[in-house]
């Protein structure tokens, strides 16, 4: 279907957070830490408030009043510590944004500061091992004895990938727009993945009940993880709001988006695998090293995918984290599968190169019968079928193995393949159906449209259901007054919604008027089974021998993610995550200020994501896979899968091209010029 | 961004009459603008002269004389320099995007900012910004930075395209200012950081860029190449505009090189061309020529990749050009 807010996006009418009026609208620009760690000793608002416009600045000086035991990025102002350069320090609200905006330049703030670790190593004495790795997975797990299974493979590997600090980057900048009611209630326009989870966490951080706020956002312009949860400008709009008694305003830069709306961790990843003669996994170890900030333990799943991918009779996965005077890195699409994936596909192609083995047949030969982690039964698993389709369309059989031999010109061809996954979770929603007076329905869930599709795809299910055309189906989302619906988060959006909004559909038809459903019972009471999306990418590559420069003129991508239930929708998601993941593949990277701490590249011509020119051949396709475990639709999450493995997928095709591997994300020009000369 | 009051200029002369202390003239104001966002220019006064009548390209005998305010994507779009200047149109399409050339003027490329991380952080030290204040990219962030020319106090690049094909062309450029009208010959606007890194150009307060003059172009084949790790929208990590002109005995009639991305300046690589005039025109005159220009290079430990990218973008270069 074509997207039901395409022409109001197109056409400029669609209302984003920062664009809703309000009277009396006043504006908030956030005042920043310039040390890496330390204390305030003293902020002056004074030279500030002298400033044409300004009404008033918020800071440590006179914290404003928060729910009691509010902790980690939301506690604005509620202490003199600074945990990371960045950090919002104070806030100036004036009658105007660029009024608002000089006069935070003009905030004094002095600082002790204290002596700042910025730097992940995987030899850090401060390492150690979380409770739990995000969202509630055992850090450590595993079976077998990995060490006797290293001893006596035909073939080990035994190597160490690195991946940089990335970030989410969404087109639509963090904003908010924040009114306190005359009873006391506060609307916020937030540009949020969730309206319900959002409205939870500002009524909880404000202190006040949980119908004492409610969340618009009916347009967001991109997430990818960085509007999961509520961030500083939502309480800050809120705080400033109550101090200056008008409706308040808050767009954060991309610079200071950088700083406060998270990111993915960079990772340290050591892969030890061996295999017997035949290629069969003797043992599997996968060790993550990864960061946090001082203010909340945020520890990325990064090992989770061994966890799921191939039988071996041993396993380990582990995880560690250091906890730097760093901001506090958060979802990033596919957190944990899509760092992990990367190292552990890579070392499975060094793997296959070692034992002279097709990449693609190691991966058919190492194919579990159940999850090898949990021993669950899988509800459905097509990772072989993905891989034999996609090698037929890719014409993999003809591949000559032999790294390094093929050149067009100064140009050396390689092409490489790496395998996808994600889990396909959801979670209990709430969803209302009504017949309307004039015979069309009214559909209404509190879920997020970020730029997927979700009210499109929604809508489609809900006529699917009725057995009406999508045309009298009318879908209203992107409001917390809306019935209760789970984030835009872990590619489970549409399974969740779209259960409720089945269940709800269902129940109309049942009552003729409306049907109200909650899925809470039904998604508690689904079997205990490893639900698991899986795909295969195949990437060809040119690098110049000349310059370094890799191009890659295919990427080629077959999901298996049960029923697809909107084919143009998926595609775009498909694409979507595949061009990030090349993005991540070969340029994208922040970097860390060792000397000043705070991150470098903080804006768009700094922090690459691809052009067009870079993404001219990506193709996806997919299996048509019967799954009756998951949920009505037959559907397993696609937001996510797409960035698992692309980054593997080309590298491996750049080792295959070049005969170099280089263990260290993103592979830059000056990278492969290096190891070649 | 700081308050400041905005004049538009009806003629050249009204433009530098209106200059005065805190001023800056506004072209496009694709770079300019931004620094100002991002409070690294704080100018009092904007001259705006952008709508000057200087947005003509015109043949003046042999010669075709570029206005000062012709958009990038005009000038690389003119049928006059496709024709006879394919180079500088290549260097001007391979530089921004189409948006941003649409706005661009042509001595506000050439008058640009480098991009360098702490030269646009109000909030970090820089020589160039804040002189004095010390240059944090020698030991940090100089990946995309400078190998050749560079000094104690400043290792930034310069970001243009247009500017190392026009140092090759060996274009004039022309200036109106406080002290009359000259001529100043391409690459000799922009200047080395040496100890005074804050200034780009011998551009004296209130000179004005009116237009810019190219002479015939010199025999040979021509080609601009720039290497970036994105296909588009992206500085050159190195970028060259090379001329060659092999005669009928095989010897190097004429050549000219200028290199981008490795200097404070578009970088005229005349070692290299001295080399190479009058001796052979083979691979292993073309190396020997490139490492001769680029023996110089002082790399940092993150932009040492930089001298053989140059060393193979040359030698490539002129091996392409060589019939």
């Amino acid at each position: 279907m074509n997207r039901i807010e395409g022409r109001v996006k197109v056409t400029g009418l669609a209302t984003y957070a920062a664009e809703y009026p309000a009277e009396g609208l006043t504006h908030a620009y956030a005042v920043q830490s310039r040390i890496a760690k330390g204390r305030v000793k003293r902020v002056d608002g004074g030279p500030a408030l002298e400033l044409p416009g300004v009404l008033a600045v918020l800071s440590c000086e006179d914290p404003p009043p928060l729910a009691e035991g509010v902790e980690g990025e939301l506690a604005l102002f509620q202490s003199r510590e600074v945990a990371y350069r960045g950090q919002i320090v104070a806030a100036v609200v004036a009658d105007s944004y660029e009024n608002a905006r000089a006069a935070a330049a003009a905030v004094r703030v002095e600082y002790d500061p204290g002596d700042h670790d910025v730097t992940l190593r995987a030899d850090h004495p401060g390492l150690y091992k979380p409770e739990v790795v995000n969202p509630n997975f055992p850090a450590d797990t595993g079976h077998g004895d990995v060490e006797a299974g290293l001893a006596e493979a035909a073939t080990t590997v035994d190597v160490t990938y690195t991946t940089p600090v990335l970030h989410n980057n969404p087109m639509e900048p963090h904003a908010c727009v924040a009114l306190w009611e005359k009873d006391g209630r506060l609307l916020v326009y937030d540009s949020i993945q969730g309206t319900t989870s959002d409205r939870d966490t500002l009524a909880k951080t404000l202190g006040l009940p949980p119908d004492g706020v409610r969340v618009v956002a009916r347009h967001v312009g991109g997430g990818f993880g960085s509007k999961g949860s509520t961030r500083p400008q939502a309480v800050l709009a809120a705080l400033a709001a109550r101090a200056v008694g008008r409706p308040v305003k808050i767009a954060l830069t991309r610079q200071q988006m950088f700083d406060v709306t998270g990111y993915r961790t960079p990772t340290i990843q050591r892969l030890r695998l061996g295999a017997d003669a035949g290629g069969r996994l003797t043992a599997l170890e996968h060790v993550a090293y990864e960061q946090s900030s001082t203010l909340v333990e945020f520890a990325e799943q990064t090992a989770l995918p061994a966890r799921v991918m191939y039988a071996t009779p041993a396993l380990r996965t582990a995880h560690r984290l250091v906890r730097l005077d760093v901001a506090t890195p958060s979802w990033m699409r596919a957190p944990g599968e899509c760092p992990g994936m990367y190292a552990l596909e890579s070392a499975l192609d060094e793997l296959a190169c070692a034992a002279g083995i097709d990449p693609v047949e190691l991966r058919v030969l190492n194919e579990p019968d159940t999850e090898p982690g949990s021993g669950l039964p899988f509800s459905s698993r097509h990772l072989v079928a993905c891989l034999r389709e996609g090698a037929r369309r890719f014409d993999w059989d003809a591949r000559d193995p032999r790294p390094g031999i093929r050149r067009m010109g100064e140009w050396l061809v390689g092409t490489g393949v790496a395998a996808s996954t994600y889990p396909a979770y959801r979670s209990p929603s709430k969803a209302v159906a009504t017949l309307r007076d004039d015979g069309d329905f009214l559909v209404q869930v509190a879920a997020a449209d970020i730029g997927t599709g979700a009210r499109t795809v929604l809508t489609r299910i809900a006529a699917d259901t009725l057995g009406v055309a999508p045309q009298r189906v009318h879908l209203e989302l992107g409001d917390s007054a809306l019935p209760d619906a789970p984030v835009a988060g872990g590619s489970m959006g549409t399974a969740s919604w779209g259960t409720a909004v089945v269940r709800a559909c269902e129940e109309l038809l049942r009552d003729g008027k409306e049907g109200r459903a909650d899925t809470t019972e039904e998604v508690r009471n689904a079997a205990k089974l490893a639900r698991q999306a899986f795909g295969a990418q195949f990437a060809e590559v040119r690098v110049s021998a000349v310059t370094g420069e890799v191009r890659v003129p295919r990427l080629l991508g077959v999901f298996a993610c049960g029923h697809i239930v909107d084919a143009k929708l998926a595609r775009s998601q498909f694409l979507g995550g595949m061009t990030m993941g090349l993005g991540m593949a070969l340029m994208e990277e922040t970097l860390t200020d060792a000397e000043f701490g705070g991150f470098l590249h903080r804006d768009l011509a700094q922090y690459h994501v691809p052009a067009c020119a870079d993404a001219t051949g990506v193709e996806a396709h997919w299996l048509e896979e019967h799954d009756d475990e998951l949920n009505p639709m037959g559907s397993k999450g696609i937001g996510e899968i797409g960035i698992v493995g692309t980054a593997a997928a080309i590298g491996n095709a750049v080792h295959h091209a070049t005969g170099h591997r280089i263990r260290d994300l993103p592979l830059t020009p000056a990278k492969i010029l290096m190891a070649r000369f | 961004m700081k308050p400041f009051d905005y004049a538009r200029a009806a003629s050249t002369t009204e433009a530098v009459r209106a200059f005065g202390p805190g001023t800056m003239y506004l072209g496009g104001g694709t770079n300019l603008v931004d620094l100002m966002r991002l409070g690294v220019a704080e100018p009092e006064r904007l001259v705006d002269v952008s709508r000057l009548p200087l947005d003509r390209i015109e043949a003046v005998g042999d010669r075709v004389r570029v206005g000062a305010t012709v958009r990038n994507t005009d000038l690389a779009f003119d049928p006059l320099i496709r024709a006879r200047y394919p180079m500088l149109a290549r260097a001007v399409l391979s530089g921004a995007s189409g948006q941003v050339r649409n706005v661009a003027t042509v001595a506000g490329n050439l008058l640009q900012r480098t991009r360098c991380t702490y030269f646009q952080d109000v909030t970090r030290p820089c020589n160039k910004r804040r002189p004095g204040s010390g240059c944090p990219a020698i030991e940090g962030d100089h990946a995309g930075l400078a190998v050749l020319g560079t000094s104690g106090a400043c290792v930034a690049t310069h970001p243009s395209d247009m500017a190392v094909a026009l140092a090759a062309l060996e274009a004039e450029v022309h200036v109106t200012g406080p002290a009359g009208d000259r001529i100043i010959p391409m690459p000799g606007l922009h200047r080395l950081p040496g100890d005074e890194p804050e200034r780009d150009t011998v551009l004296e307060p209130g000179d004005l860029i009116t237009a810019v003059e190219l002479p015939p172009p010199p025999p040979g084949a021509s080609l601009y190449r720039k290497v970036r790790e994105r296909a588009s929208f992206a500085f050159a990590l190195v970028s060259i505009a090379a001329v060659l002109d092999v005669r009928p005995d095989g010897t190097v009639g004429a050549c000219r090189i200028a290199l981008g991305g490795l200097a404070h300046v578009p970088w005229r690589a005349e070692r290299a061309e001295q080399a190479l005039i009058g001796g052979p025109a083979t691979g292993e005159a073309f190396l020997e020529a490139a490492e001769a220009e680029l023996e110089p290079a002082r790399p940092l430990p993150r932009n040492a990749y930089k001298v053989p990218l140059a060393r193979n973008l040359i030698v490539s270069t002129l091996e392409e050009l060589a019939p």
